[in-house]
């Protein structure tokens, strides 16, 4: 049997999380979450750690000259580097709205990545 | 004579203005007689940079990054056609016959007079019968801490470097030594690793970080970043750029301790050693700030010492979730609706209960209820001293025990609140004081 004390990183209330895994690494038991998404966390955290990964695209003929996006969801988190440097490869023009997707399936990991901010068109 | 007159001039446009707009109008003013005045171009503040997730949890039930969670906010006054000046900063708040309002007394309720300038009006006087102070606050800066050494380029605030990474695209250094641990430093200790900069080293002055646990975790330690508790920068080296930063471990006294110096070679110093209330304005009003939060002094309606003037955010006392300034704030519009709709109401009950921080807590929002004016439940926030585990949060009715309540965990880097329910103030004979405390587990 494993106990794992994590600090849950969901939302900012950080709740303390106790994961109990049996010897086959098989979770038993999590105590300590408030909320259905510090379970799931919990429980991936001590299997597959996963990550939403947040940065910023190049915008040509935006009022900003950088968008800022997101996963759309979870990925591994050691592929977040290889995200990163995937997503800044990327340039888009202007207008962009927020969910508009920027990158279909980063790094291969079956997550797209969308726009965080509108920007809109530079007045020429 | 006032160019324009409004109800509430909200000043500030930065989550807590918006989310004190919106409610000020669903509270009942028209969206005509409500205004929000915004020094910068865009709405939506300090929220603009901040692009990592973790907003609005509590308020919408997803995860946002901070540009989402703004534009829902504008998107709501937007909706409701509430007029905002952007671009226009307020450079003065006074009161009609010049006279602090305070001075003016209670029953005469004198016009509040916002001075503001902008490119297109120049400098323009609008005249309001609340206003809300919103105006956030601002990074203790290099100048502030007292740190040796020589200017070079190269030494920024962690919102700064923020601002060049997330709003304008620019790296400000490739090898970075942060010292301080609040948010935004260890928020920054990412962003820049994940854009290829190493991060060599977080040193925080206190024994405990002053930011949020999950970012310790989510920020340094999947990146391997070490933080260094109880250490300070006790030198900067080079002339034109930063060339290396020694840092050093403290004593309890916090002063370095000789023979601990660790030099780090590095391009970029980040500070992020506290944030301030920005309440310049606040003070030309003759508005009374606590010397602990250095943010105005409030009563149950988040109205300050000058009536009709109320405040709400960081600038009041800075939080560290965005999802509680969206709630003070909507709060804090709420009862301006109501000061300006219900004038000279609720009267009668003329008592005032001070409410007290003691033992570990080191303040409280609000210090004082007034029985007349509080709503059925009422919020108590406050932050404590140091970090406590397994003590209790006690309020005190005069000075017996009225609640206790166990927490695994206090923390400063981490604002808790209380809840009173009205009848639990009303039901109480003499009541005179509130305290809150903390109650470490031996003293039980």
């Amino acid at each position: 049997m494993k106990k794992t004390e994590l600090t849950c990183i969901r939302c900012p209330i950080g709740c303390a999380i106790t994961v109990t895994q049996d010897d086959d690494g098989k979770v038993t038991d999590i105590t300590g979450n408030s909320c259905p998404n510090g379970y799931k966390y919990a429980a991936n955290e001590v299997t597959n750690p996963t990550r939403i990964v947040t940065t910023t695209v190049r915008v040509k003929g935006g009022t900003l000259p950088v968008v800022s996006v997101k996963t759309k969801g979870d990925v591994p988190k050691g592929k977040m580097f290889e995200c990163v440097k995937a997503i800044n490869k990327m340039e888009v023009s202007a207008p962009v709205a927020i969910g508009d997707v920027i990158v279909h399936d980063v790094a291969g990991t079956g997550v797209d990545v969308v726009a965080t901010k509108n920007v809109a068109k530079a007045q020429a | 004579m006032a160019d324009k007159s409004y109800k509430t001039v909200i000043i500030g446009g930065g989550p807590a203005g918006l989310a004190a707009a919106s409610s000020a109008v669903d509270s009942g003013l028209d969206a005509g007689d409500v205004l929000v005045i915004e020094r910068d171009n865009v709405l939506g503040g300090i929220l603009n940079q901040c692009i990592h997730n973790g907003f609005g949890l509590h308020t919408f039930g997803e995860e946002l990054t901070g540009p989402e969670y703004a534009q829902r906010f504008e998107d709501k006054v937007k909706e409701r056609h509430i007029p905002c000046l952007l671009s226009t900063i307020v450079v003065d708040i006074s009161t009609e016959d010049g006279k602090t309002a305070r001075e003016a007394g209670r029953e005469k309720n004198p016009k509040k007079i916002v001075s503001a300038m902008n490119k297109t009006d120049g400098f323009f006087t609008v005249e309001a019968d609340t206003v809300i102070l919103a105006m956030g606050c601002r990074e203790r800066p290099r100048g502030a801490l007292n740190i040796p050494g020589y200017r070079p380029a190269g030494i920024y605030t962690a919102g700064t470097a923020q601002r060049f990474v997330n709003i304008e695209g620019k790296m400000p250094g490739r090898k970075v030594v942060i010292l301080g641990s609040g948010d935004i430093g260890l928020i920054m200790a990412r962003r820049m690793t994940l854009e290829g900069a190493k991060v060599e080293v977080v040193a925080e002055l206190m024994p405990y970080s002053g930011g949020l646990k999950r970012n310790i975790v989510q920020c340094l330690d999947d990146f391997g970043i070490p933080l260094k508790l109880s250490h300070t920068v006790i030198d900067i080296q080079g002339k034109e750029r930063v060339e290396a930063v020694t840092i050093a471990e403290v004593g309890p006294d916090r002063r370095p301790i000789p023979g601990t110096e660790e030099t780090y070679e590095c391009d970029t110093l980040l500070l992020s050693c506290g944030l301030i209330p920005e309440n310049e304005l606040s003070t030309q009003l003759g508005v009374e700030l606590s010397r602990v939060t250095n943010g105005p002094v409030v009563n149950e309606s988040l109205e300050t010492s000058v009536p009709g003037v109320f405040a709400c955010g960081n600038v009041l006392h800075v939080h560290d979730l965005v999802d509680y300034v969206s709630e003070e704030a909507s709060e804090a519009g709420k009862r301006a609706a109501s000061f300006v709709l219900h004038e000279g109401e609720n009267e009668e009950d003329g008592t005032v209960i001070p409410v007290t921080a003691a033992d570990g807590v080191r303040y409280t929002v609000p210090s004082s209820i007034r029985i007349g004016h509080m709503e059925d439940l009422q919020r108590i926030r406050f932050r404590v001293g140091a970090v406590f585990k397994g003590a209790s949060v006690e309020i005190d009715f005069n000075d017996t025990v009225f609640r206790s309540q166990k927490k695994k965990i206090l923390a400063p880097g981490e604002m808790e609140q209380v809840i009173l329910k009205k009848s639990d103030l009303t039901g109480f004979d003499g009541l005179k004081s509130i305290t809150i405390r903390v109650r470490k587990n031996e003293d039980i």
